[in-house]
């Protein structure tokens, strides 16, 4: 066997790297469900099931379009700003893997899909128990078109950022300052719930809060420890990482609970684990364990002091996706400029390892990636707006938004249901009390 | 001295509280009951099974109050809970034989005075 020629130009499959990435794509879809579990929980009982739902809609909706056109937009070899249509209805996408990896294309594909999906979800965070379902449906398909492939592009896709040396491990630009800064100009253009401001609008389960917290961030271990695309040093670092981050992150926020209130919250510690992850998302195959603790440290403040901050305006952006990500996923950005090392990455030193360019690349992404995710989303929701309903009435707000876009109840207990026949329809009389 | 009663809708029980407190009617008691009130039936599906949901959710608050209070307790929950659709909720006043404040075994008039009032 020895005689027969290898085939160096052929990229080889590599069945461990392939069973890693199967599953951590897995993992990623169970975040957008442990997203929907986390909402949930915030939003009073009333809307839990139309804010789980905008979760449960983006596994649709982005799904399809990101096979349609997403990935191809993502990474079709175009220009420095946007792919182009080669991949179109995964057109070239088999089994033969990319130049430069070592699993089917196929599987690149559905890992690089369930980033856009649960991007898509995050940003619901700033519409809910308001926005109409059905423009929220259509406003998925355009954003998941518009906004994610595009800046997947610039940064995985071999676009401008890339190119020019900017280091965005999983998605730092894409998915956190991208749905961050989208969900705040939709926060701004759907506008506040009616009582925001006047009556206290609280979290209804928090247990479902820490709940879909845990779930995030066990998925978040195949997010950032899956986009070394293989199992290589790059994932493990990331995988270890994002263990490390978000439990410093976590203490780090029970001191700032401590001296802003004197309790360590609940929904504050949920909270904080997202934003550990969030912060180490970028870094996390190009900075040591060491620093990646730093980080958990550093990136709590920013989001912190938003998320203190943010109710005080007029601004409901209901969920605080600014803070936890667009905020988190900024500083994570530029921390890589100060503490990457080639030692650990194998790629690029940052300011405190005697090269300064590297900042100045995760600035310039830390400027672009705010400014597209906003001017972009902002102007798709208000052509929307001039085009259909962008929410639900006053009244429909009052009743819940789970009755009146499901006509469901999360919490129905059946008392006075009365059971329809099929055969009669629903129009059919049925005998009700009447107190007249 | 009479028990008012009111029959409200859960969103609006913020409202009748800040019409009540703005009235300086003090102390009330509140519990989530279920009703029907004549307002059209919300139709719900789950798979395969309609319903017509006959009951929905009221908040009912119960203020005893000194005669002189009567009115201004009507008025703000009337103020507070109306929409002007139906399913607004009713108000009952009751005759209020006794009423006694456990902490001070103060009774009637003295037991439904705010405390320092």
């Amino acid at each position: 066997m020895s005689d027969v020629p290898s085939l160096p130009l052929i990229a080889q499959v590599n069945t461990g790297d392939t069973a890693w990435m199967l599953m951590a794509t897995a993992l990623v879809i169970l975040m957008t469900i442990g997203l929907g579990v986390f909402y949930a929980g915030l939003v009073r009982s009333k809307n839990t099931l139309n804010t789980f739902m905008m979760c449960v809609a983006a596994l649709g909706v982005a799904g399809i379009s990101w096979a349609l056109v997403g990935y191809s937009l993502a990474f079709g070899d175009g220009g420095g700003f946007i792919g182009n249509f080669d991949y179109a209805f995964l057109s070239g996408v088999g089994f033969e893997p990319l130049e430069g990896q070592t699993i089917p294309h196929l599987v690149f594909f559905a890992f690089q899909g369930s980033f856009c999906i649960i991007t898509l979800a995050l940003v619901s965070g700033a519409v809910v128990e308001r926005m109409s379902f059905g423009t929220f449906l259509v406003f998925s398909v355009l954003w998941s078109v518009l906004v994610y492939p595009v800046m997947a592009h610039w940064v995985f896709g071999g676009g401008f950022l890339q190119e020019g040396g900017t280091l965005d491990f999983a998605g730092g630009v894409p998915v956190e300052m991208g749905s961050g800064f989208s969900a705040l100009a939709a926060a701004l253009v759907v506008g506040a719930r009616k009582d925001y401001g006047r009556l206290a609008l609280l979290p209804h389960n928090t247990l479902l809060v820490l709940l879909g917290a845990g779930i995030l961030w066990f998925g978040w271990f195949g997010f950032n420890g899956g986009s070394g695309v293989s199992t290589g040093n790059s994932s493990v670092l990331a995988f270890v990482n994002t263990l490390l981050t978000p439990a410093v992150c976590l203490v780090t926020w029970f001191v700032l609970d401590l001296i802003r209130g004197r309790h360590v919250t609940a929904v504050g510690a949920g909270t904080a684990i997202i934003v550990g992850c969030v912060g180490i998302t970028p870094a996390g195959g190009f900075i040591s364990p060491g620093w990646a603790m730093v980080l958990g440290v550093i990136v709590a403040v920013p989001s912190y002091a938003v998320i203190v901050w943010r109710p005080r305006t007029r601004v409901d952006e209901t969920l605080d996706v600014l803070a936890a990500h667009g905020i988190a996923g900024m500083t994570g950005i530029l921390f890589i400029g100060f503490v990457a090392q080639a030692a650990w990455n194998g790629v690029a030193d940052g300011l405190f390892y005697g090269s300064g360019e590297l900042l100045g690349d995760q600035a310039l992404a830390a400027l672009v990636a705010p400014i597209y995710a906003f001017v972009v989303t902002y102007v798709l929701l208000r052509v929307l707006g001039s085009l259909m309903p962008l929410r639900a009435t006053e009244h429909e707000e009052s009743i819940g938004m789970d009755v009146v876009q499901h006509g469901e109840e999360a919490y129905v207990t059946g008392e006075g249901a009365i059971l329809v026949s099929p055969e009669a329809g629903i129009e059919a009389e049925v005998p009700v009390a009447d107190p007249a | 001295m009479k028990l008012v009663i009111g029959i409200v809708r859960p969103e609006k029980a913020n409202d009748v509280l800040e019409a009540l407190y703005r009235a300086e009617v003090r102390g009330l008691s509140i519990s989530r009951v279920q009703g029907h009130g004549g307002e059209l039936d919300r139709v719900e599906t789950y798979r395969g099974t309609t319903v017509k949901m006959g009951l929905a959710d009221k908040v009912r608050f119960e203020i005893a109050v000194s005669d002189s209070f009567v009115e201004p307790t009507i008025e703000a929950l009337c103020a507070g809970a109306r929409t002007g659709e139906v399913g607004d909720g009713k108000i009952f006043v009751l005759p209020l034989e006794r009423a006694v404040r456990i902490r001070t075994g103060e009774t009637d008039h003295g037991a439904v005075t705010p405390v320092g009032g």
